[in-house]
């Protein structure tokens, strides 16, 4: 009975039913496709280089600033991307898509699930192609095992953020005002998360308002698991514990809203 | 329709929102098989009702029955055995049909031979074999109707929920789906639910049509019996010249003739019965020395038992903003 009961909440088909839909609606529009990767190709290339041309980070001696900003440029990808894709359940709302998921009999933590993994996944591998680029442009990355550790950490930034976006959507209800409402919201946080300045030189105000940002933690795990130990700010355990925490936190209360969203 | 289990029981079921009661306690019951329509202009809570059989919306107060399974307590029950068609488009434009159809049948728990087989019965039975590989945004709002229509009825349900189907379709596609349904109906014993503000969509489809209005079923009964109640049907003839004596003044004498008027060169009776009246008159004429060159039968249009029982036609909906702004989302395929 027991088992039936958790079989009803996890569903794997209708589980891998949504989060294929979700790549396949990606793939399908190949203006978000080649825009996914191009926003942080314009940061890399217009911000990375001349930076890295003009100055050295006083705090970090001998780290280039291209190697200090790919990080943060992948952590970007995650924000919006996982943002994106928790709020994105607006649009199924507004085009009826939502009342066909939400008829089904299936649960709505096996619905979210399914859709909030392929999010995660589209934006891994924008991630990817992303650590790829700035590869290309000559960024040294630390090795295999950090990779791997910056996958984890990858995974845990992006379901934080869809937990966050859904918060958001259950909360907006409908369309009005999204736009403005996710810029005021996704781009304080991007610039405030030590995406482009070392946290550890700010002065105490500023690195107190960064120390509460989910997103630094983020970008300083990517930083310490990509480039180097030295260039993080805080250990990595305790990014890990962090994201950690905040992603059971920001995930279950993302579930917790959509599954008293009205089906229109 | 006698003979057969009702699959849909609903006893007194009520849905207020704020203060506003938008279903007020209905009772009835739908046997299986049947085509069973609410009709009803825009707001009278034909649409509330159905999402609450669908299980979309949770009463107020009352209870419903749907297949056996109480659409409070037994949720998924209810939602395994029932299609649904909405009224608002609930399809992924930027997916195909089929795709959509695939989708739909794995979120019902079919395996994948039944999937397959089940894909091809529905696309070949509403004639969608040749677009099932076109996205949805390419195809027009007709087959777009069509698909859904198809989707809801791929889980092969005991209920098909249609709710207002052919709207904002042309004519052309209107009657076409009508056919479908009818189809679905007739040779798959597909139990049909459907809302509609169209007079003749309720008359051509329905086996019984509930009327409702402001939350209330104010009459429920056959589109013919409905029709009656409103009063006679209406038979006009010309009568031929050389007849003698003044027909009108004989055919007053007929029992079931009610009323005899004269109007631009045409008799009308008001007459009790149907069709059949027509031999006997023709019958009595001819005993009568009447000669009739012509003749119409008028039954009265479901318009009119509206009218009667609500006490004004159907209310077309104005456009407000939002529904424009909706529409116009929609034709532009909601990008995101």
């Amino acid at each position: 009975m027991r088992a039936l009961e958790m079989q009803r909440i996890i569903d794997p088909l209708p589980i891998y039913t949504m989060w294929l839909r979700e790549l396949k609606r990606f793939w399908r529009v190949k203006a978000r496709v080649v825009g996914s990767i191009l926003m942080p190709l314009l940061f890399l290339v217009f911000l990375g280089l001349p930076m890295s041309f003009a100055s050295r980070i006083p705090s970090l001696e001998g780290v280039g600033y291209l190697d200090f900003l790919a990080p943060g440029i992948v952590a970007m990808t995650l924000l919006f991307g996982g943002t994106m894709s928790g709020a994105s359940v607006i649009w199924d709302k507004e085009f009826g898509f939502l009342k066909e998921v939400l008829v089904a009999p299936v649960s709505r933590f096996s619905v979210i699930l399914g859709r909030s993994l392929g999010g995660i996944t589209i934006a891994t591998i924008q991630a990817l192609v992303i650590i790829g680029i700035a590869v290309a442009m000559g960024v040294e990355l630390s090795g295999p095992s950090g990779l791997f550790l910056a996958l984890l950490i990858m995974i845990l930034t992006c379901a934080i953020f869809t937990g966050f976006g859904l918060i958001i959507a259950a909360k907006l209800g409908n369309m009005e005002g999204f736009v403005a409402i996710m810029n005021l919201i996704v781009f304080p946080i991007f610039f405030l998360s030590g995406a482009f300045f070392p946290v550890q030189s700010m002065p105490a105000w500023l690195r107190y308002i960064m120390h509460i940002n989910p997103l630094t933690y983020g970008v300083d795990g990517l930083r310490a698991t990509l480039i180097g130990a030295h260039v993080a700010a805080f250990p990595l355990w305790l990014d890990f514990t962090v994201l950690v925490i905040l992603c059971l936190a920001l995930a279950t209360s993302g579930a917790y809203f959509f599954s008293k969203m009205e089906a229109d | 329709m006698k003979n057969r289990n009702n699959v849909i029981e609903i006893e007194s079921l009520t849905k207020e929102f704020d203060g506003l009661v938008a279903v007020d306690h209905i009772s009835l019951s739908v046997k299986e098989g049947e085509v069973f329509g609410f009709l009803g202009p825009n707001g009278a809570g034909k649409t509330t009702a159905v999402k609450m059989l669908c299980t979309i919306l949770t009463p107020t107060s009352g209870s419903a029955k749907v297949c056996g399974y109480d659409i409070i307590r037994q949720r998924d029950k209810v939602r395994e055995c029932i299609g649904i068609v909405f009224q608002d488009r609930a399809i992924d434009t930027f997916l195909t049909g089929k795709e959509n159809l695939d989708f739909h049948a794995r979120m019902y728990h079919l395996d994948r031979s039944t999937r397959e087989r089940r894909i091809t019965e529905v696309l070949d039975l509403l004639d969608l074999r040749g677009k099932e590989k076109m996205k949805i945004s390419e195809c027009s709002a007709g087959t777009q109707r069509r698909f859904e229509v198809a989707r809801g009825f791929l889980n092969h349900p005991r209920v098909l929920f249609l709710d207002e189907p052919t709207l904002g379709l042309d004519v052309q596609s209107r009657r076409n789906l009508w056919d479908y349904i009818k189809l679905l109906n007739e040779k798959e014993g597909v139990t049909i639910i459907l809302t509609t503000h169209y007079m003749e969509e309720a008359d051509y489809l329905c086996h019984r049509v509930a009327i409702i209005d402001h939350g209330r079923i104010v009459a429920v009964d056959t589109p013919e019996k409905l029709k009656q109640t409103v009063g006679s049907n209406l038979i006009s003839l010309q009568i031929g010249e050389g007849s003698s004596g003044s027909p009108a003044d004989f055919l007053k004498h007929i029992s079931w003739v009610k009323k005899v008027e004269a109007r631009d060169g045409w008799l009308e009776l008001s007459v009790e019965g149907g069709e059949e009246r027509i031999p006997e008159l023709i019958n009595f004429a001819d005993s009568h020395g009447l000669v009739i060159s012509a003749i119409k039968f008028y039954e009265p249009s479901l318009e009119d038992t509206f009218l009667h029982y609500t006490g004004k036609t159907i209310r077309e909906e104005e456009g407000s903003l939002k529904e424009l702004w909706k529409s116009w989302m929609r034709r532009t395929g909601g990008k995101r």
